[in-house]
């Protein structure tokens, strides 16, 4: 396996490199920190690209299968880019007994954009996630950090344009 | 420093804040502020207050009035009127739907009424990010009595005495797991707080979480004492990020009191806790997944013996909590086992909290004593289904538990009776279905969850589930064959029977309980080819009935694909080939005239 000595990624600049460096610096001695260490260098580049993964594992000196291992089990993890903007959909049972089904369909047709997926242009991507605890505004929607209640299939238009 | 005239306790819980309940916030202490109140008038957000459904809530102490559903465009009257001159404002007070009469004081409405808080008996009332407000509420008591005059063995048999059992959904006895775990050899023990809530549906641990931190790390304490552990953990979903920074805040205020760290209240006794953030992994609820996690692993579950007790994380002996329970512990030691049993029913002890959500009026969090029944709880607390529409079911447990028809709503929510109907209590999601739920469109979405989260360690639940999907999938498909039925009940025992761990061993439940009182829907489905709720959109006509359309174009609007003709006085039309079966036009008619 090569080893990584600089990251060269278009999406990984010469600042996140550093950053990135210090994180894996500071979980050196730790027990189990495969998780916290890739938790923190999605938060520095927004995903985990390969060449990422292989940094890692070679920083912790911790085999690249556990490392992707790790980074595939856990929904946290995305080993793709992301959006501009990120539609989360709550799959709680409220909101799924309150018609989220439908709203999930219509973002889908809409942006030709399936679950879990980025459009081409990169301007959103679609999550279905786990209840968000707001059931009392089901069905929910959440688009970056606005959280928008009792969504319906035809005003996600309107709701929607204000993010470019 | 003087004590305020009025305390606004404002509910900051997650429900409340996506209810823009921040917004309020800062109108009103400008408000204040302007107009000079603002030593009189001290503003104070909460946790989690419970009645999500009307928020952004607030409750006005001394006086006890409960506000409702605030904006900010409320701020200048409620100042003006209220706090200024003393006049609280109706309109923004809770009304009794049926009566249609208002309820000033929080205690008399209905949804508090009904409720004993015991695990929440501080929500709403303090401050959950300072200390001393937890302190002044009785808080560390039970941790001070626990260290300072009870022996380990006195802890726990007073443990056992309450009869307190797991509030995580399985119910095991907690004092009988705290005394294995205390006779494990061994020097080094952990104590870990299972707060990875993921049954959909489920939001109790994040709200306990939010309104009292405290209370939990207090009840760590105790059972780190019982069973000599110095360290915990506790292991929190990383979608709580509210959640996540209140523990983080009352670790270090707890440590800063020399409550954590070494030398505890002067008794010698060394113990901390660390939070663990989880990744987003269902399974990792499952005991023995949760510790792989910790260990920074993949979480997946092992099989048992050996159980946690003996070999847990690090191989070390491990009690694994769940949150309420350990909410529960400090008062059971400062009031006493026999006094926390006094509720409850023979074998089932003290308070449960629920997450009450669904079809029902009032939507949020409700602490019941045990042995009240299931009807109680739905209609009297939680005031019955809305829109006029009927009951259908309610779902107990998540993914592992079951739907429960309405003939056995007087099923009292007691351990051993909810399984008798063939739910389980589960940690305390109860979701409420009316008559427009489709019972096998709700089997399949739990399968569709359960089949996402399988970890695939184990082939009955990795593979098991999977079919057990495509046949509900077939089925809604308008596929499905009369023998299908039988499969679906033959695989269903399978994987139950020889799943690793409880992920696998419940995944079933749905089908099968939906299988038990709501077979004539499957069959609908299968011979009839019909969804008599009309969700399965595959098993709908997309055709309207000219006998029962009113011509009132309500569908003609809400259609976003102009697939419908309409004019005035005349039935609509739906175009099968514009159609894009989004269901807009179902929802949109109110008289059940497209089929």
């Amino acid at each position: 396996m090569p080893t990584p000595a600089q990251l060269h990624h278009p999406d990984i600049s010469p600042e996140m490199v550093s950053k990135i460096d210090e994180v894996i610096a500071a979980h050196l001695k730790t027990e189990g920190a495969v998780i916290p260490v890739l938790r923190l260098c999605q938060d520095i580049v927004g995903y985990l690209p390969m060449l990422l993964i292989d940094y890692i594992s070679y920083g912790l000196n911790i085999p690249r299968s556990e490392v992707l291992g790790v980074a595939t089990f856990y929904s946290l993890f995305s080993l793709k880019p992301k959006g501009r903007h990120t539609i989360k959909a709550c799959l709680g049972t409220a909101c799924y007994v309150k018609g989220i089904k439908e709203v999930i369909t219509r973002i889908s047709n809409e942006f030709n954009l399936k679950e879990g997926e980025t459009t081409p242009d990169r301007r959103f991507s679609l999550e279905a996630v786990r209840c968000l605890g707001a059931c009392g505004l089901a069905p929910v929607l959440v688009v970056d950090q606005d959280t928008h209640g009792g969504v319906s299939a035809s005003q996600l238009k309107s709701l929607l344009e204000h993010y470019e | 420093m003087n004590k305020p005239r009025i305390q606004l306790m404002l509910c900051g819980g997650s429900g409340c804040q996506a209810t823009r309940s921040r917004k309020f916030q800062d109108a009103l202490e400008k408000e204040l502020e302007r107009t000079r109140l603002d030593q009189e008038v001290k503003v104070i957000e909460t946790g989690c207050n419970g009645f999500c459904a009307v928020g952004p809530v607030m409750l006005v102490q001394p006086e006890g009035i409960f506000y409702q559903k605030l904006t900010a465009d409320d701020v200048a009257e409620l100042v003006e009127e209220h706090f200024l001159k003393g006049r609280p404002v109706k309109r923004l007070q809770y009304v009794e739907p049926a009566s249609k009469e208002t309820i000033p004081n929080m205690n008399d409405i209905p949804f508090f009424a009904h409720q004993k808080f015991r695990v929440m008996r501080n929500k709403g009332m303090i401050d959950p990010e300072i200390i001393d407000e937890y302190i002044a509420r009785d808080g560390y008591f039970g941790a001070a009595k626990a260290l300072t005059e009870m022996s380990p063995e006195q802890i726990i048999s007073e443990m056992k005495i309450s009869g307190l059992r797991g509030r995580g959904g399985a119910g095991f006895p907690t004092g009988l797991k705290w005394e294995f775990a205390g006779k494990s050899p061994g020097d080094e023990k952990y104590v870990l707080c299972n707060a990875d809530e993921g049954d959909p549906g489920a939001f109790m641990d994040r709200s306990i979480l939010e309104a009292d931190p405290h209370s939990v790390l207090e009840g760590m304490i105790i059972a780190a004492r019982a069973i000599k552990a110095n360290k915990g953990y506790i292991y929190c979903r990383t979608e709580y990020p509210l959640a996540l920074h209140r523990l983080d805040l009352a670790i270090k205020q707890a440590r800063e009191y020399g409550l954590l760290g070494k030398n505890i209240l002067e008794s010698g006794f060394d113990f901390d806790i660390e939070v663990y953030q989880g990744a987003g992994a269902f399974v990792c609820g499952e005991e023995t997944a949760l510790m792989r996690s910790i260990e920074g692993k993949r979480g997946m579950p092992r099989p048992r013996p050996p159980f946690p007790a003996n070999k847990g994380l690090w191989e070390k002996p491990t009690v694994l909590n769940n949150v309420e329970t350990f909410a529960n512990i400090a008062q059971i030691i400062l009031n006493g086992g026999e006094w926390f049993a006094e509720i409850g029913t023979e074998t089932s002890k003290g308070t449960k909290v629920f997450a009450l959500t669904g079809a029902v009026n009032n939507i949020g969090l409700v602490e019941v004593p045990m042995g009240i029944t299931l009807r109680q709880m739905i209609f009297d607390i939680g005031g019955g289904i809305p829109k006029k529409r009927k009951f259908k079911a309610v779902q107990l447990g998540g993914p592992s538990g079951g739907c429960i028809p309405a003939q056995c709503l007087d099923t009292p929510i007691d351990y051993e009776e909810i399984a008798k109907v063939g739910a389980i209590m589960g940690s305390g999601g109860v979701i409420v279905m009316d008559e427009k739920t489709c019972m096998v469109d709700m089997a399949r979405f739990f399968l569709d969850f359960i089949q996402d989260e399988s970890c695939g360690k184990c082939t009955p639940c990795r593979e098991g589930t999977r079919r057990l999907l495509e046949i509900i999938e077939k089925i809604c498909q308008g596929n499905g064959e009369q023998v299908d039925i039988r499969t679906l009940e033959k695989l269903s025992a399978v994987i139950k029977n020889s799943s690793l761990c409880g992920l696998g061993q419940t995944a079933p439940n749905p089908v099968l309980s939906t299988l038990r009182y709501f077979k004539d829907e499957y069959i609908a489905h299968i011979v009839d080819k019909k969804c008599p709720a009309k969700r399965c959109t595959a098993l709908l006509g997309f055709k309207i009935d000219p006998d029962q359309c009113k011509k009132c174009g309500l569908c003609f609007s809400a259609c976003p694909a102009n697939a419908i003709t309409w004019q005035k006085k005349e039935v609509a039309e739906i175009n099968r080939e514009k159609c894009i079966e989004c269901m807009s036009c179902y929802e949109a008619c109110r008289f059940n005239a497209i089929d």
